[in-house]
């Protein structure tokens, strides 16, 4: 449907890479000047910022890696001094692997335009009422989608997370027309207003889902559920949030917003570049932002990209939908859960790490259970000493994940290892 | 008198149980007396024996999280009004039970009760002092 920038998103191959290699030759010089980690392992590759003279000599510059940014937590890869900084937004994830993101002015800017992308080829216009139900906060979810909303010019409802009696009401009394959340609190939404009867007050025309991979059999439900045509958009902190790519009525994949985000795919065990339509390692260089910007960073998350014409006219290269990852990350209603976490929680509380995840979609709600091995450490005679400790680790999960598992105690080794090496994850959802 | 409980976990699945009493009778343990505590999630067996630390020990070696704990076994009369006197001592020394169980004797006319209480040497120095009750050993 609409375009937000028209010029950008409809704009020819050879225009978008001379725009793109002019772009990324300045931001080299500005991230070797002023990004100390990343001028290292320039140097330590023998690369040089007069190395880089367009967007092809990009396989050129080293990789960003999650570990180097929680190496230079936090203000190693901050490009500019804090004065020229507005805005901090961070992952989900726990001290161990938490990113924070610096923003400046402009990188809002960009950042929004993303998300304004997105709204407007959703059918988003001053005329519509676009209920924002992302998290509001540290998340980038609701702030990002917050300042689509505006750009476009659509009334914005900033309901945050959370409290879906409250949402239902709000939707239905102010005619939202757009949503934006997780797709599985669509699906949640969707089953809750059929329950309160309130399905034929509903006025929604589309919505925009992201945060998590969902299935295509998954978007029909919802749809169906809440009468509106269902978007998928992509983003990662790290980026800037969602808005790094979104999807058009063709419902076939994400155009990326590649003036701004550079997509590659590479392979993840070699690190070289793949050509289009071929699967591997999702990797972005930003090639505008100012605070933070990060070059070659790898994503972790496994798609192809693709350049094929799109029937909305658009020629932002497209990213299918997500494939899986190249790590053992987890995302769990929306949450980054990696197991590794789940270990440092029983360690901590003086357990041996014996433990098994599993996760399943029952009625597009994740579910999540952390079984865990009884041990001698854990084990009374008395029930409610055990169910005080099973409580501590709940708690202690709770609070490192920021989400619930349910904690089941299991007889010792039931949980299968396969050639010494115990399987820890289980994830039943079909996606 | 103490005796000493063989405590385990058991799983709430088909067949747990089973396996840990077919493994006992293997090595010919007597099992004088048992209660298990259920949760909806899981069990914990709790058994007295001729041979708790044997018990303990094959019950850990086959892989089960076991752990033995002294518990107060009292003999009384099978009679209304009998545990009732015991519990009554024990409310007024302000003693807590844990859990008890109880079963009944192979003498005529006679039970014992066994009791999970914090400190089960100063349960017995009291259940004596009262005379009215014979803490008893049940291992015949």
């Amino acid at each position: 449907m609409g375009y937000y920038q028209e010029q950008i998103e409809t704009m020819g191959r050879d225009e978008m890479s001379a725009l793109q290699s002019e772009r990324l030759v300045k931001q080299v010089q500005h991230v070797y000047k002023n990004v100390a980690p990343y001028r290292k392992k320039m140097e330590d590759l023998g690369v040089e910022p007069g190395d880089i003279k367009g967007i092809e000599d990009i396989e050129k510059l080293p990789f960003t890696t999650k570990d180097d940014l929680k190496d230079a937590y936090p203000y190693g890869f901050l490009a500019l001094p804090l004065k020229d900084c507005v805005r901090i937004q961070s992952t989900s994830g726990t001290t161990g692997k938490r990113v924070v993101a610096f923003y400046t002015l402009h990188d809002i800017d960009v950042w929004e335009d993303g998300c304004a992308r997105a709204i407007a080829a959703a059918g988003g216009t001053n005329e519509d009422v676009c209920h924002v139900c992302y998290g509001y906060g540290l998340f980038t979810g609701g702030p990002g989608l917050n300042g689509g909303s505006h750009k476009v010019g659509c009334l914005t409802l900033p309901m945050s997370s959370g409290n879906t009696e409250r949402q239902l009401t709000f939707m239905t009394d102010l005619e939202a027309t757009i949503l934006c959340c997780t797709p599985s609190y669509a699906a949640f939404l969707g089953e809750s207003a059929h329950k309160e009867g309130l399905t034929d007050k509903l006025k929604l025309k589309a919505g925009i889902f992201g945060a998590e991979a969902w299935s295509e059999e998954m978007r029909r439900d919802i749809e169906k559920a809440l009468g509106l045509k269902a978007y998928d958009i992509y983003g990662l902190t790290e980026i800037c949030g969602p808005g790094v790519s979104f999807e058009c009525e063709e419902q076939t994949g994400m155009h990326v917003c590649e003036d701004h985000f550079f997509p590659e795919i590479i392979d993840p065990s070699t690190g070289a570049q793949q050509p289009l339509n071929t699967k591997g390692e999702l990797v972005f260089s930003c090639i505008t932002k100012e605070a933070f910007p990060l070059l070659r960073y790898r994503t972790r998350d496994i798609t192809m990209l693709t350049q094929d014409p799109c029937s909305c006219g658009r020629t932002l290269t497209k990213m299918r939908r997500l494939m899986g990852r190249t790590d053992d990350m987890l995302i769990i209603r929306g949450v980054n859960v990696f197991p590794s976490q789940i270990e440092a929680v029983l360690v901590g509380q003086g357990y041996p790490a014996n433990y098994l995840i599993v996760v399943d979609r029952v009625n597009h709600t994740d579910t999540f259970e952390v079984q865990v091995e009884m041990t001698d450490e854990m084990f009374s005679d008395e029930v409610k000493l055990i169910e005080k400790r099973e409580a501590e680790l709940l708690a202690g999960m709770k609070s490192m994940l920021g989400i619930s598992p349910k904690v089941s105690l299991v007889a010792p080794r039931t949980i299968t290892r396969s050639e010494g090496k115990a399987v820890r994850v289980i994830d039943k959802r079909k996606i | 008198m103490i005796m000493d409980q063989v405590s385990v976990f058991v799983e709430n699945k088909p067949g747990a149980l089973s396996e840990i009493t077919g493994a006992l009778a293997e090595a010919g343990i007597d099992l004088k007396a048992f209660t298990v505590a259920d949760t909806s999630e899981f069990g914990i067996l709790r058994f007295l024996s001729d041979a708790p630390k044997k018990a303990l020990a094959l019950l850990k070696m086959a892989g089960w999280v076991a752990s033995l704990t002294p518990v107060v076994a009292v003999k009384m009369s099978d009679e209304p009004g009998s545990l009732a006197k015991v519990l009554k001592l024990f409310a007024e020394a302000d003693v807590q039970v844990e859990y008890m169980y109880a079963f009944v004797a192979q003498e005529e006319g006679q039970a014992y009760v066994v009791f999970r209480v914090a400190d089960p040497d100063g349960a017995v120095a009291l259940l004596e002092s009262s005379g009215a009750i014979t803490v008893a050993s049940i291992a015949k």
